[in-house]
């Protein structure tokens, strides 16, 4: 009886997203009685391995394989199926990231078990466990009973945030060595390229948005030179993306990029649902925008109402002056 | 080659989603419905695909009958065969869709052979289940990689782009493979008259399944409680300048 929490890290750093899955496992393998423990894999584990007591894992499975050097979701999906029938785990979290829901689906798949994605609460129950999930990129909720021999969750990423266990638990550490098929190397990364070094929109602090309102491609360059001042970066609207102004890999939304800025300067951007959810989680919100009654502006807690060619240039300028 | 496309119609919304009395479903009384925006995508690679390699798209969706507009959508946009599993229910949870798929596929294969590439949207615009494409390719013995966002197809092998944070991952998978696709994979073309024409004489098969529901079942939908925040206007026009490098200042972002 446990609740195995899969925990992914980046090159032994472990990821904030699963310090998230962590922070959400404690009260939930509280409330259901049951221990909670991590699964940590592939090369670099082992440093990773070393934190997760703190964050409370009683015990640590470090799963170790020739084939996983590398992320790969058939063979990380299968090392956590063989580690959940090893350990006669009673369920499976992880953050709701692309990598984490896709793990966890690939232990559904495995497991013939049903997977609720992005749950933002759970109370789980003798039989059944009481569900509120994320539909809609989070801007409809569904209440749904999940009835499984292994409860296979995610929680929605940014639905909590990260905390250390007030007491630590033992953090034990424990090899595994799943047993894998040579044919689950057909789905494991062989390459990686990096097309932007430092801040991504995902990562980065400011946000400058654009949307429709800004009219072309070319009209981009104050919001850029703006984005550069703050030292932060271009984000825009699937409108601006759907014309061909920018690259699909600037917008933000439920079908782009999440973004969790401290500010994300929306310019005219009407905020459809789409924008909206994948914009809702910075910190402050700015929207520049000549009506007053758009959706970005009635969910922004500050807004200045006017034409973006114009308030942008002003806001560069008064900078520019203040920096002197 | 042989390429499958699954795909959902979902609801366009715009600014807000309401929810049916029962809370069953999205009340779709003032809304249009589309082809999920990632499976869009999907459709117009696979004939982007085909064009290059030769061969031909087949689409297959389980909804209710009126899906079939989904399906004309894809035929006016480069799409040859059409399979349409009907539901009566809203929506089938992602264990009895994926079965559902997995038997349909299964099927059309047998009798008119393999395909090389079966491709799914990431995850739906709607339910957001982030497994049906998994599951499918598990059930047929399938290697899959989701998060894909570009595809090259040479000797038998699929190479996959997935977007990561700041670049991407390469994957190679020998065909039959299954990919989940995003948007921005690429830019879907707009039907052609040419395409309407077409679309609206393209044969629907209908393919009916009888399957056991899965373990999630829906009690309700509803919309989250929103923060009702007044928006403080910092002002009108350029003159707000001052007023908003202030509050650049208050958090920090001019040092």
């Amino acid at each position: 009886m446990s609740l195995l929490v899969v925990c992914d890290h980046d090159r032994g750093t472990i990821t904030e997203a699963s310090l998230e899955a962590l922070t959400f496992g404690r009260p939930l393998a509280a409330t259901a009685g049951i221990e909670m423990a991590a699964v940590v894999i592939g090369k670099g584990a082992e440093r990773a391995a070393a934190d997760l007591g703190a964050h409370g894992a009683s015990t640590v499975h470090l799963a170790s394989h020739g084939l996983l050097t590398d992320f790969g979701p058939e063979a990380w999906g299968e090392t956590v199926a063989q580690l959940v029938r090893a350990t006669a785990a009673t369920a499976v979290l992880a953050c709701g990231t692309d990598r984490g829901n896709e793990v966890v689906a690939q232990v559904a798949a495995r497991l013939d078990e049903p997977f609720v994605a992005n749950c933002r609460s759970i109370r789980p129950g003798a039989a059944d466990w009481a569900i509120t999930r994320v539909q809609w990129g989070g801007s409809l909720l569904e209440d749904v009973t999940l009835s499984a021999g292994v409860s296979l969750v995610t929680v929605a990423h940014h639905a909590v945030e990260a905390t250390p266990a007030e007491v630590g638990a033992a953090g034990v550490v424990v090899p595994f060595s799943p047993d894998l098929d040579d044919a689950l190397a057909h789905t494991i990364v062989v390459d990686r390229v990096v097309l932007t070094k430092g801040i991504t929109l995902s990562t980065a602090p400011v946000v400058v948005g654009g949307g429709r309102g800004v009219g072309s491609a070319e009209a981009f360059g104050p919001l850029e030179e703006l984005a550069a001042l703050l030292g932060g970066v271009v984000g825009c609207s699937r409108a601006v993306t759907n014309n061909g102004w920018r690259p699909h890999s600037d917008q933000v939304g439920q079908t782009g990029t999440r973004i969790a800025p401290e500010i994300y300067i929306a310019s005219g951007i009407s905020g459809a649902i789409q924008h909206w959810v994948g914009a809702m989680a910075a910190k402050n919100i700015l929207a520049i925008n000549t009506d007053r009654e758009a959706n970005m502006v009635a969910r922004a807690g500050h807004a200045v109402i006017g034409d973006l060619h114009q308030v942008i240039p002003a806001v560069i300028e008064e900078i520019r002056s203040r920096r002197g | 080659m042989r390429i499958l496309v699954c795909v959902k119609r979902v609801p366009a919304p715009g600014a807000r989603i309401n929810v049916t009395a029962d809370g069953l479903a999205v009340d779709s009384a003032h809304l249009g419905f589309t082809t999920s925006p990632h499976e869009e995508c999907a459709v117009e690679e696979a004939v982007q695909l085909v064009e290059e390699h030769g061969g031909e798209v087949t689409v297959m969706t389980l909804g209710p009958a009126a899906a079939e507009e989904q399906l004309r959508y894809a035929a006016s946009v480069g799409a040859h065969q059409f399979v349409l599993i009907p539901i009566s229910e809203v929506d089938w949870d992602p264990q009895r869709t994926a079965s559902a798929l997995a038997g349909a596929i299964a099927d059309v294969e047998s009798a008119d052979g393999a395909f090389d590439l079966v491709l799914f949207g990431n995850e739906s615009a709607d339910a957001g289940g982030f497994q049906v494409g998994v599951r499918v390719a598990y059930a047929l013995g399938r290697p899959v990689v989701s998060g894909i966002k570009g595809i090259d197809i040479a000797a038998g092998v699929a190479s996959a782009r997935r977007e990561i944070d700041g670049g991407f991952e390469v994957y190679n998978l020998p065909m039959p493979a299954v990919l989940g696709v995003k948007e921005g994979i690429n830019l879907p073309r707009y039907p052609t008259m040419k395409g309407r024409l077409a679309s609206k004489k393209a044969e629907v098969a209908v393919d009916e399944r009888s399957v056991a529901p899965g373990g999630q079942a829906r009690i309700r939908l509803h919309r989250p409680e929103e923060t009702v925040s007044e928006t403080v206007i910092l002002g009108t026009g350029p003159e707000a300048a001052p007023a908003v490098v202030d509050l650049l200042e208050e958090l920090g972002l001019l040092s």
